[in-house]
């Protein structure tokens, strides 16, 4: 119950202190928001620089105008990338196939940038919960969950997050998301999910 | 003399609720009896007696149940055994009422064939336990007309899963009587039987991850057992009920340890760095099975209690789980993973044979009847997890589906014996 109150809490906080961002999306990792709203800022004010110089253009000014287009082309690309990483840092899930522990390849850029992310906001703190499909045992699959989340922590630490920053828990088997008998299921279930909780 | 008040003490304290049960028997034994049982005399239209009992026997599959077509003897003196000629056995009964609450159950077992008396018993019990008296009458026939004990009168442990709602669940063997022990939001698993009956351990996610507790049933008080760093999982009782077999990963990856039953002397007892689960106790306490993937894939290991060498005991293709001793320790019943089906299978310890017992696709959790003659199971029916049972020799089939929820990791639990 204490975690529970704790839990609704923490949501309302998070909430709270990314409501100024543009994009609103679930607010399990609060860092990140905050910064986009800064690089969205700064990238619109640089927009409005280069076109206001545009009209007055000369010979001297050619130069201060590739000055500027350079510095607004670096400024969107800046904004790019942080888009990208918040896109990464909305998915908070990775899979695995059939009785193995390490994730998808596909996956890896999603643990990078919240690894990074981990790294960057030290008061950050998640739990990487493993999941199994339904096939083998009730207790293998826990077994194998925990695994999974497990070898998920040891990426996220090789991404820069700290040990201490970090747990594990698996459900095995248990908590599937997609609750079919066929293989379409069964790859939605084997997964490790990241789950940010606030620190002290 | 039978005792029965003080056998049926600890059902007593719980309510006894009935579950509405569909049963389907398929397949047949070598051999059938034919045996006619008789209405009871006297016996309530809503609880009767001799339908327990008839179904009790005809559920093993060893028994051909004959319409009495209208015949009805009183008594074992009032038969016309030449009337009974296609029959080898009958069972007559009846039933009175005593001081409102009290039912009295007199039965005789005939031997048709003989033409002589093989049981003649007087039982009594509270009214709300006709079920009970049922299935004690159904064991006393069975070990009669077999040589082995029944076990309709023992009990099972599985756990419901309901839309995100979990029940530990105590029922009859007939899945009847259903009674839940536990309910909760968070996954149950694993339940394990102490060898009295008279405690399930057990693995509950309300914490927020793998913990295990011992419940009493009589009472519904239970104790956190283990609470380590990480999961806490795959509780099992030794023989002797002195101690537990558990499963933890708080040193790293899923490893048994031995612990007092009383929380004492936690020892580990393999040391892989690979995942060692599902321990069970041979049935003379001194060896362990356990599921491991140190091989490559999940395959079942041999181990003294003692730790040290495992060997490998399966060589299937495939992926084997779930080990469980038949009780005179000669066989092994587990499921087999193999080709996206899943089958139980019983490997016989001496002949090193394995002998399918199901071959449907996700057969899962057997675990053997106290007298070795049944195997209980987990599948599915029409999408939903059921309850089912084998005879051990694969012969006789049958599904228990239960009206609400998914059926998970049943167990048979163990002869209980009447106080005195």
């Amino acid at each position: 119950m204490n975690k529970l109150i704790l839990g609704m809490l923490t949501v309302s906080v998070l909430a709270a202190c990314s409501s100024p961002a543009p994009k609103e999306t679930t607010s399990t990792a609060p860092a990140a928001p905050q910064t986009s709203a800064a690089a969205d800022t700064s990238s619109s004010t640089a927009a409005a620089t280069s076109s206001q110089a545009a009209p007055t253009a000369s010979a001297d000014t050619a130069a201060a105008q590739a000055a500027a287009d350079a510095a607004a082309a670096k400024a969107k690309a800046d904004a790019d990338a942080k888009a990208a990483e918040l896109a990464l840092l909305d998915k908070r899930t990775v899979y695995f196939d059939f009785d193995i522990d390490v994730f998808h390849t596909a996956d890896k850029e999603i643990i990078m940038a919240h690894g990074k992310n981990l790294g960057k906001v030290s008061m950050l703190k998640a739990r990487v919960t493993g999941y199994a499909d339904e096939r083998g045992s009730s207790e293998y699959n826990l077994a194998l969950g925990q695994r999974r989340a497990k070898n998920t922590k040891k990426a996220l630490v090789a991404a820069g997050a700290k040990d201490g920053q970090l747990s594990t828990v698996s459900y095995g088997e248990e908590k599937p998301v997609a609750t079919g008998h066929d293989e379409a299921a069964w790859a939605q279930n084997r997964r490790a999910e990241i789950s940010y909780d606030i620190a002290k | 003399m039978l005792r029965i008040f003080s056998f049926f003490l600890f059902i007593c304290l719980a309510q006894f609720a009935r579950a509405e049960l569909s049963i389907e028997i398929t397949g047949a034994g070598e051999h059938q009896t034919p045996i006619s049982v008789l209405r009871f005399t006297g016996e309530d239209d809503t609880q009767r007696i001799s339908e327990v009992v008839a179904n009790d026997l005809a559920r093993t599959g060893l028994f051909k149940l004959i319409d009495p077509a209208g015949r009805a003897p009183r008594d074992a003196g009032a038969v016309k055994y030449a009337e009974w000629s296609g029959v080898e056995a009958l069972l007559i009964g009846s039933v009175t009422r005593q001081e409102g609450d009290k039912l009295v159950v007199t039965f005789q077992l005939v031997d048709t064939v003989r033409r002589s008396e093989l049981l003649k018993l007087t039982v009594s019990s509270k009214k709300q336990q006709s079920r009970a008296i049922a299935h004690h009458i159904a064991d006393m026939v069975y070990e009669r007309l077999t040589g082995t004990p029944g076990v309709f009168s023992t009990r099972i442990a599985y756990v419901n899963r309901n839309e995100g709602n979990y029940r530990l669940v105590v029922a009859d063997s007939d899945g009847y009587g259903e009674q839940a022990l536990l309910n909760s939001k968070e996954p149950i698993m694993s339940p394990a039987w102490s060898p009295d009956g008279a405690k399930i351990a057990y693995v509950s996610f309300e914490q927020g991850r793998a913990m295990v507790f011992v419940q009493t049933l009589s009472t519904r008080d239970r104790v956190l057992m283990a609470a380590f760093p990480g999961s806490n999982s795959a509780p099992a009782w030794s023989p002797d009920g002195r101690q537990l077999a558990l499963v933890l990963t708080r040193d790293d990856s899923s490893q048994l340890y031995l612990v007092g039953v009383d929380g004492s002397n936690l020892r580990r007892i393999t040391f892989s760095d690979t995942i060692d689960t599902e321990p069970t106790f041979s049935p003379d306490g001194k060896s362990l099975l356990f599921t491991s993937d140190r091989g490559g894939s999940p395959q079942i290991y041999n181990m003294s209690v003692e730790g040290g060498r495992a060997t490998r005991l399966t060589f299937e293709s495939g992926n084997s789980f779930s080990p469980r001793y038949s009780p005179d320790g000669k066989n092994v019943v587990y499921s087999l993973y193999s080709a996206g089906s899943s089958a139980i299978v019983v490997h016989d310890l001496e002949s090193r044979q394995i002998q399918y017992l199901t071959s449907n696709a996700r057969d899962k959790n057997p675990s053997y009847a106290p007298n070795g003659k049944l195997v209980l199971f987990a599948t599915e029916y029409l999408g939903r997890g059921i309850l089912a049972t084998v005879s051990s020799d694969g012969r006789v089939k049958q599904k228990m589906v239960a009206q609400s929820g998914d059926i998970r990791e049943p167990v048979w639990g163990p002869f209980i014996k009447a106080m005195n």
